[in-house]
């Protein structure tokens, strides 16, 4: 496996005030939120492009971790999505998640770390309008933030 | 006070005598002020040295887990033993956690749970003082008399000087021990999250900066994590190579990334001792910040660490109902 500390040049790369567009990590389970994706994809729904999708098995997958590394890697946003509860394709993945994002979002936001760059949704593999939605609703959250600072790991 | 030590002395020769336990963990006196040292006590002859005061703050949880290791040097067959821990509340939780996380077995475990009247903060007790502090003795009226290095003597009173996790402690007396030692402890604070909700009320800006100043006196030494009875992993996140989550230079945003892990980690599992804070060299008020995640995990799901059995640890379970304001919805 890569060493992922050292940071990807996309990643960190200096914001030009004038053309920054917010850069945002989905990690989106393959059962619900992928498919939703795709629908929203293959339905030629319109939705902004400023996020990079990396599928994971299960919402339950994503360390708590991988959220916060994300945000020292140099991205402005995050957002978790994985299927509604009870619709889990390991019965409970994302209630086990539920907990543990609960816990993280309250966390960093007691931290300081700015309301907003850190977001959970569920999307359902039929939910294609709703994933197109949920990305442009974040993606202006994220906007409005402006470049995250707090957390980066500025590129040596 | 006096009567506890000896009670507990008692407790931990009969244990060893009897053949119940193969080791008594407790504290004797050490070469510094105001702290003792831990004992490790393997026949009934050494209990003589265990003693029982008002500085006996450590918590001796931390090294359980590594007795139930097979050290490396042995070969074949070896059997685990049994042990005996001194343990004020705030301990026998830690080790109730170890427990339930499959750390340490049960049956090898006895807890003589001690009474507690709060343990004295030796930093506390040095700015009282406003110098070395070299002794520190109980006077009548809930006073405290500190013997400074250049030979003066400075009154206190006792709460003054007390550790903040005595301070905002909700389970002082013991509780579900093997053996209990009877003796008075202090009442339960009325407020167990003393500066939470000052902290919260902070706007993000101020908070974030707080949290920046108070880790950036960080040097990387992990006391803390190695202080605390309920970091145990094997390898730490932090020192994990493949994949590497951050570098090993002292640069802010690793430090951050450090403490936003160990102490999420807690999450369940902390029950305030403040292990992390005295081990701490650089006094960074980790308290501030890890009484958040047992006040939100308490909040959340009903989960106080440490206070039975047979409760699922909150992170390894769910309910259906479980909050989910949190969620962005489009």
């Amino acid at each position: 496996m890569a060493d992922i500390s050292t940071t990807p040049d996309a990643a960190v790369a200096p914001d030009a005030p004038s053309a920054w567009e917010p850069r945002i990590v989905a990690f989106l389970c393959n059962w619900c939120s992928y498919a939703g994706a795709d629908l929203a994809g293959v339905s030629r729904l319109q939705y902004p492009t400023n996020v990079r999708v990396i599928r994971v098995p299960c919402s339950g997958r994503v360390n708590p971790l991988y959220i916060v590394k994300a945000l020292q890697l140099g991205v402005d946003g995050v957002l978790v999505s994985g299927c509604h509860p009870g619709d889990c394709h390991y019965i409970s993945g994302n209630l086990v998640a539920r907990r543990k994002f609960a816990v993280l979002k309250s966390f960093l936001h007691y931290l300081g770390i700015e309301e907003g760059r850190v977001h959970f949704s569920w999307v359902s593999a039929s939910e294609g309008n709703r994933f197109a939605d949920l990305i442009q609703k974040v993606s202006d959250d994220i906007r409005r933030l402006g470049p995250a600072r707090q957390l980066r790991k500025e590129a040596k | 006070m006096h009567e506890v030590e000896i009670k507990m002395r008692e407790a931990a020769r009969t244990l060893l005598e009897s053949g119940k336990v193969d080791l008594v963990l407790g504290f004797e006196q050490g070469s510094l002020p105001l702290r003792m040292r831990p004992c490790f006590a393997r026949n009934a002859g050494a209990t003589v040295g265990l003693v029982w005061n008002d500085f006996c703050a450590n918590n001796l949880a931390a090294y359980l887990p590594g007795l139930f290791q097979k050290p490396a040097d042995v070969r074949g067959s070896w059997t685990a033993p049994t042990v005996a821990v001194v343990a004020k509340r705030c301990d026998a939780r830690s080790v109730i956690e170890l427990i339930k996380e499959n750390q340490i077995p049960r049956q090898n475990v006895v807890l003589i749970g001690m009474p507690c009247q709060g343990m004295v903060d030796p930093r506390k007790a040095q700015e009282a003082a406003g110098a070395n502090v070299t002794a520190c003795k109980m006077a009548p009226d809930k006073q405290v008399e500190l013997t400074t290095a250049e030979g003066g003597v400075a009154m206190s009173p006792r709460e003054a000087i007390l550790a903040d996790a005595c301070l905002e402690c909700a389970t002082p007396a013991p509780q579900g021990a093997d053996v209990e030692i009877p003796g008075p402890s202090r009442p339960s604070a009325a407020n167990p999250y003393g500066r939470l909700s000052e902290f919260e009320s902070l706007t993000a800006r101020e908070r974030w900066d707080a949290f920046v100043g108070e880790i950036s006196k960080c040097i990387r030494c992990y006391a803390c994590r190695q202080a605390c009875p309920n970091c145990y992993c094997k390898t730490c996140f932090i020192e994990q190579s493949k994949p590497t989550w951050a570098g090993v230079g002292d640069e802010l945003s690793d430090v951050l990334l450090f403490h936003i892990g160990r102490i999420f980690h807690q999450a369940g599992r902390c029950v305030g001792c403040d292990a992390c804070v005295r081990a701490c060299p650089k006094n960074i008020d980790l308290r501030l910040f890890t009484r958040k995640i047992v006040k939100d995990v308490q909040e959340l799901f009903g989960y106080v660490p440490g206070m039975s059995l047979d409760e699922q640890p909150p992170l390894c379970t769910f309910k259906e109902d479980d909050n989910e304001s949190f969620i962005t919805h489009p």
